[in-house]
């Protein structure tokens, strides 16, 4: 019981520390500027791994470079609102694997770690991400 | 000559095998191998199937772990099995060295665990799972000895698991609880029941905090019954696993394993690898 205190203790501490920081995630990350430069390293990942590249056959890189832009730029409370397709719409019929899923999120990772984007930004920004992806796979 | 076309065969067949290996999962989301064989952390079992395979794969995965306290000495190897990351089958042989009675301990683990709901990473709740540990002492006289009724038992748990993602100030924050039916002593190394036999659900609770994608720091707990009388206690942990990739982690821990058959304070390292196919 007493332990069981210890963590609860451990655990208030160190959240705490979150209410600290006053920017958005999008200033964190460099604004507009640094998530163009991270979703550029992401498309040069996929553009170096055969499997994934293999959703991409069809896709226009341009229009899938801007939608993710502004799609990050959304989720990150930037001063943007994504307007494209749903997730739903876009990823129906591709048919993506839990693995395919998360061979994309390690590339995402490879591009954040490329990008020299702290472990705990990179974290809150999968945290934002995670929740679309019964939007993404197996449909 | 002979020996290059030996090495080019080796060379194939560890291509081959790393193609072949499951690599569906997030690193460090399968979590370690505890005492008992399953997947979970050191002492605790969890709610995440062993090894890296996702809804369509298949993986296996070998063990080995040495636990070294004041008067004892645990060591485990075993292999898990992971289908389609929906079942969980493991096979463990424990190792029980007692020096100052010049004794040895053997007992053997079959385990089974389903998945029953969600994943650690992505679920709205957490993953849930429904476990099962088959244990037969192979040399009983001690335990009997002690008072056991029984050379072999069977445990059930149901353990719940979730990884938040960037919920420690930024890092990722892993928990796990686990209610276990047991009527082991000291996980049945001093065999099942006994005089005292009483409260049977036991509680046991992991956390931990990824420092990076590699490194995990945690603590463990595990609730022991008193079945003997012989005061004993409840465990506890504190572990670092490293995960330098998909196919080998290596953890490292500080036990605390209370009163073990009469002598006080067992405390000491714990060393464990694990490799995933």
């Amino acid at each position: 019981m007493k332990y069981g205190l210890y963590v609860f203790a451990l655990v208030v501490l160190l959240s705490g520390c979150r209410a600290t920081n006053q920017l958005s995630l999008y200033q964190q990350l460099d604004g507009q500027q640094g998530i163009e430069k991270l979703v550029d390293s992401f498309i040069n990942q996929i553009g170096h791994d055969s499997r994934i590249l293999e959703y991409f056959k069809q896709a226009n890189v341009a229009h899938f470079r801007q939608g993710f832009i502004l799609h990050l730029c959304s989720v990150t409370d930037g001063p943007c609102s994504y307007t494209g397709d749903s997730m739903i719409d876009i990823h129906t019929g591709m048919n993506i694997s839990e693995k395919d899923f998360n061979r994309v999120v390690e590339l995402l990772i490879n591009a954040m770690d490329e990008q020299q984007i702290p472990q705990r930004l990179q974290n809150t920004l999968l945290e934002r991400l995670a929740p679309m992806r019964s939007e993404v796979i197996n449909i | 000559m002979k020996h290059c076309k030996w090495l080019i065969g080796l060379y194939c067949l560890v291509n081959v095998a790393s193609s072949l290996a499951a690599t569906g999962k997030l690193l460090a989301t399968p979590g370690v191998s505890q005492v008992e064989g399953s997947a979970g952390g050191g002492l605790v079992p969890w709610a995440q199937l062993a090894g890296y395979a996702s809804a369509d794969e298949v993986a296996i995965n070998g063990f080995c772990s040495r636990a070294d306290v004041t008067d004892y000495r645990l060591d485990v190897c075993g292999v898990q099995f992971n289908l389609f990351d929906r079942v969980e089958l493991s096979y463990a042989q424990q190792q029980f060295d007692v020096p100052a009675l010049d004794t040895q301990i053997e007992q053997s683990i079959s385990a089974a665990k389903i998945r029953l709901y969600g994943d650690i990473v992505y679920s709205e709740w957490p993953q849930v799972s429904l476990g099962m540990q088959h244990k037969e002492l192979q040399n009983g006289a001690l335990a009997s000895l002690l008072g056991a009724k029984d050379t072999k038992g069977t445990d059930v748990y149901i353990a719940a698991s979730k990884l938040h993602l960037g919920a420690l100030a930024g890092y990722n924050w892993f928990w796990n609880t686990t209610v276990r039916y047991s009527e082991a002593n000291q996980l049945g190394l001093l065999g099942y029941g006994g005089e005292n036999s009483a409260e049977k659900l036991l509680f046991e609770a992991s956390s931990a905090v990824f420092l990076t994608h590699q490194v995990a720091v945690g603590i463990e707990y595990r609730e022991k019954s008193n079945n003997l009388g012989l005061s004993e206690q409840d465990w506890k942990d504190i572990f670092i696993a490293w995960f330098p990739n998909k196919h080998i982690s290596v953890t490292a821990a500080w036990l605390d394993l209370g009163r073990i058959a009469g002598a006080d304070d067992q405390t000491g390292w714990y060393l464990s690898v694990t490799g995933y196919w």
